[in-house]
């Protein structure tokens, strides 16, 4: 172990929206604030519109499971940097579902309406564009038409961008080029920085221990990564803190826990258990122009009517028509125009009978058509399936090249998840399909589901043997150490979960500032809402 | 049609490998060391023409000259092999270089394994996956990419990159890759960008109201 040579109030594990907000909050009221990160800190100019390996890969996660694939973000404002920005209310239902465990999974102390006013704040200080139909793009405005003439509803979807300065380029995973998309780069971050918090960028935590310092309840230990090569450590130490925010991300929060666990004197039992992938479920269309001109009466220009799978904002439009609180359980669903870049072109099948079903001449002839396709996400219910093996050595998960790791879950989805993703797959199809507009495409390729919204795998609960922090985020049996990111979310969302995660750390900062004046930070919490950069 | 042979899975990989290390020692380099230099041709050592007849698998091209044995050419027009995929395979961001020998090693062996179990005969001056039909590749890389297989990761991740060239051109910079009409990214219609390399759409919406808002959003677009 390395000497200890460091003490910070409050020691903040990653900085997403989970790690940011409470980072904020608690620098504003005035504690010493220290964050770490895994990732390297890249500034907007930096951001390339490149698909060569080493570009976007440094700043996104792809990790291969046994059953799941994750797309997450490693670099200073975390996946908020990468995401597509998609800012929606959770339903009211979410918040009283029981997944597979017959009773409610959420703390009876959240609901929607009383999370109204944490989402609020969220809003406000991101801040959340609502969209207009001048502002949906040409694949947005084909789901919505295919969903209209299908006798569906389909909003446009709110985002957190400043639609003014989007230019519409279609390159939101590497990271905005053009400073629209509101990453915590662009508010939390540089808020919680002019109130003296540190941030410390290719710093990965490796565990947590009991502080020898008096004062002190927690010591972090971290590596600190060559930024060429993120397997290669280039050094290490470690800082003793009285609070401890873990927000690494749903694929990291539960390893440092699980690592610390002898050191710590044991762990809740359901760290690393329940995770979900927010029900995520992939297909796509592709689309016959000229029935998007005929029947659809669209038209781009005088010779074209659609071809526009890469243009605009990846997500523009989504049908809440299967949100309905009255339908059974796993049934709900949200069915949301997505793009994603070409690096998952492997994964569509080619729609031709007989194998091969994703290689070969017909899948070769599919990408011809590439301009016309429409990728479809549905966010389902599942039934946090997931669980966490053991640890790797160091790291969240075994990292074979500087984007693509391994991991440690085992996802096994329940016969109530996949009939989910089978009702999903006939209401697109018969979205798409019924006056013959497009072909409904599956994603074959993998056997593995594919996600960018990891939750759930240490999440907030009132049931002790199935959530591992409590309704305040605290982990329990170890007061002073919160998780604030997507892995408290207890369930899935049935919408894009980023919203949901910047307005639980909104309400996490309330119960984690009051923890810390006990522990003698002094640290006010009526802080406003940081002002936008 | 002939009855596979009766011999365990193990027995045939043993085989198998020893027909690819005697197979080593065969005069198969002069044959292709014609290919050097060639027009469109790129090295052509055992272990690249069998890593290019995987590609070309995949995402099948026509042939590249007269005697292009790893391009099966079934098909008009580029394909994986075009599109640079040993290239980005060699390429340090993949970080699969290293494993690379050791694939297109194992590759052969289960090919040469493939064509005994079939009973079939393989033209012994070429790499045995290259010397199979592109009917008999296609059937191997299916037991291959099973995901029951034991190897099934290593070879998905190889696959990954026939895929990786082709629609995203990984080992070259996207914008100048569009320019110079990289032959995957123009099969796919890849848009191309503006002067300074980054793509802008100034028009991307058809800018009409598309279908009704369901009549429970929220007063800020949300559901309830």
């Amino acid at each position: 172990m390395s000497p200890v040579t460091e003490t910070t109030d409050v020691l903040v594990i990653g900085t997403g929206p989970g790690g940011a907000i409470p980072g904020f909050h608690l620098a504003a009221g005035g504690a010493k604030v220290v964050f770490l990160e895994r990732g390297p800190w890249l500034k907007t100019e930096e951001f390339t519109h490149d698909l060569q390996l080493g570009t976007y890969t440094r700043l996104v996660d792809y990790v291969q499971c046994d059953g799941v694939n994750v797309i997450a973000g490693n670099c200073v404002g975390g996946s908020s940097v990468i995401y597509y920005a998609a800012a929606l209310r959770a339903p009211s239902f979410v918040f009283d579902r029981h997944g597979l465990l017959g009773h409610r999974l959420w703390p009876t102390s959240i609901t929607r309406s009383s999370m109204d006013r944490w989402y609020d704040r969220a809003e406000e200080t991101l801040p959340v564009s609502e969209q207009t139909w001048n502002d949906v793009t040409y694949a947005g405005g084909v789901w919505a038409a295919l969903c209209s003439r299908a006798g569906r509803t389909c909003n446009p979807v709110p985002v957190a961008v400043d639609l003014k300065q989007c230019t519409n380029c279609g390159w939101m995973l590497n990271g905005c080029r053009f400073g629209a998309k509101r990453s915590m780069l662009l508010n939390y971050l540089p808020a919680a920085l002019a109130h003296h918090a540190e941030i410390r960028p290719l710093h990965e935590v490796q565990s947590i221990s009991p502080a020898a310092t008096s004062g002190y309840r927690y010591r972090v230990d971290y590596s600190t990564l060559n930024p060429d090569d993120y397997r290669r450590p280039t050094g290490g130490g470690s800082i003793e803190a009285k609070i401890v925010i873990l927000a690494a991300g749903a694929l990291g929060t539960p390893v440092i826990l699980q690592r610390s666990e002898r050191m710590l004197g044991g762990m809740p039992d359901a760290v690393g258990k329940y995770f979900s992938p927010n029900g995520d479920h992939v297909t796509m269309a592709v689309l016959d122009e000229k029935k998007v001109r005929d029947v659809l009466e669209l038209q781009r220009s005088a010779d074209v009517a659609y071809e526009g799978f890469a243009v605009g904002k990846p997500i523009s439009s989504m049908t809440f028509d299967y949100l309905d609180p009255h339908r059974r359980e796993f049934d709900r669903m949200s069915l949301q125009q997505i793009y994603f870049p070409t690096i998952v072109n492997i994964l569509p099948d080619d729609g031709a009978h007989g194998a091969p079903s994703w290689f070969g001449m017909s899948k070769r002839e599919l990408t011809r058509r590439w301009p016309s396709w429409l990728n479809i996400l549905a966010m389902t219910e599942d039934g946090n399936e997931g669980t966490f093996g053991a640890p790797p050595p160091s790291g969240s998960f075994t990292r074979l090249a500087s984007a693509a790791s391994l991991g440690q879950i085992t996802y096994r989805p329940s016969p109530q998840t996949l009939r989910g993703w089978r009702v999903a797959d006939d209401r697109v199809r018969h979205i798409v399909e019924h006056e013959r507009v497009g072909r409904f495409v599956e994603w074959t390729a993998s056997p593995n589901a594919l996600t960018a919204h990891p939750l759930s795998s240490c999440r907030i609960g009132d049931d002790p043997a199935t959530s591992a922090c409590d309704a305040s985020h605290e982990l329990r049996g170890h007061p002073g150490i919160f998780v604030t990111d997507g892995a408290s979310v207890p369930t899935s969302l049935c919408v894009n979960p980023s919203l949901t995660i910047a307005a639980l750390a909104e309400r996490a900062a309330f119960a984690i500032t009051k923890r810390a004046a006990a522990y003698g930070v002094e640290a006010r919490s009526d802080v406003p809402v940081p002002t936008r950069s | 049609m002939s009855e596979p042979l009766a011999v365990s899975r193990r027995r045939l990989l043993q085989l198998a490998t020893a027909a690819f290390v005697s197979w080593q020692a065969a005069p198969w380099a002069d044959r292709l060391t014609a290919f050097a230099g060639n027009p469109g041709g790129t090295t052509s050592d055992a272990m690249t023409t069998t890593l290019e007849a995987f590609a070309d698998t995949l995402i099948p091209g026509a042939k590249r000259y007269d005697g292009d044995y790893a391009v099966a050419g079934v098909a008009r027009g580029p394909g994986a092999v075009h599109a640079g995929a040993v290239d980005l395979m060699w390429f340090p961001g993949a970080a699969i270089g290293p494993a690379l020998p050791a694939l297109a090693g194992y590759l052969s062996t289960r090919a040469s394994a493939y064509a005994m179990k079939h009973r079939l005969r393989l033209d012994p001056t070429l790499p045995p996956f290259v010397a199979l039909s592109f009917a008999d590749r296609t059937r191997l890389l299916l037991e291959l990419l099973d995901p029951s297989g034991q190897d099934y990761l290593a070879w998905w991740a190889l696959a990954a990159m026939p895929f990786l060239a082709f629609h995203t051109a990984g080992h070259l910079h996207t914008a100048d890759a569009v320019r110079r009409g990289h032959p995957g990214l123009r099969w796919i219609g890849f848009p191309h960008p503006d002067r300074d390399g980054l793509w802008r759409f100034r028009r991307f919406s058809y800018r009409r109201r598309l279908a009704h808002r369901h009549p429970h959003t929220t007063r800020n677009g949300n559901p309830r």
